[in-house]
């Protein structure tokens, strides 16, 4: 695979329109043959917890999200890992910080992943941040 | 052969209807054929895109009272 097909996505926000955004990216990358990798950390995070609550609007377009019928971007997360084999990582740091313990988070999520393997493993491919 | 699996698509946004597409062909046979019902003008080119890029093949695309009708054939 070549290193444009390698795509690193790191959110550290909890507002709803970036999570949105890059939930889209990871999902229509990572059934369009690329090998996507996710990292979650900072305020994004707790929103991957289960049954989190809604993350706010930043903004008008989050609100109008929210109206619309637009796919929620846990359910778009999701379908990037099980439709498009993506990797979607909880940041190591951000478990520890909010105390989190295996259960807790998402099932579909990955394993918690530190951020020297994430550079390590982003080095030379696409790299986006949310 | 089996007539063509409609996915109504109609009301989602972006990527939704590219992604309930792909949903349905993860478990599809080869040959298989799909129409996809979407209001979302984006969808309405990024699913043809999608296709091209991915190698199965697209069948028709047409506009009927601000409704597209993507067909495909998935091919591998």
């Amino acid at each position: 695979m070549p290193d444009s097909a390698r795509i690193s996505i790191v959110v550290v926000s909890g507002t709803l329109e970036r999570l949105q955004m890059a939930a889209m990216m990871a999902s229509v990358g990572a059934v369009s043959g690329n090998a996507v990798t996710v990292f979650l950390s900072m305020n994004a995070l707790q929103h991957f917890r289960r049954e989190a609550p809604a993350p706010a609007a930043e903004g008008p377009f989050g609100k109008l999200l929210t109206e619309k019928k637009a796919p929620g971007f846990r359910h778009l997360f999701r379908s990037a890992a099980e439709l498009g084999d993506a990797k979607i990582h909880p940041c190591s740091m951000a478990v520890d910080v909010l105390g989190l313990q295996s259960g807790d988070l998402e099932p579909w999520l990955a394993e918690p992943l530190g951020l020297t393997r994430f550079l390590a493993d982003a080095q030379g491919g696409q790299s986006w941040s949310f | 052969m089996a007539g063509r699996t409609v996915i109504d698509a109609r009301g989602s946004f972006c990527p939704g209807p590219l992604m309930e597409l792909i949903a349905r062909l993860k478990f599809a046979a080869v040959g298989e054929e799909f129409e996809v019902l979407s209001t979302d003008k984006g969808s309405a080119s990024d699913i043809p895109e999608w296709l091209r890029k991915v190698g199965h093949e697209l069948l028709d695309t047409r506009e009927e009272a601000g409704v597209w009708h993507i067909a495909l054939r998935k091919t591998k």
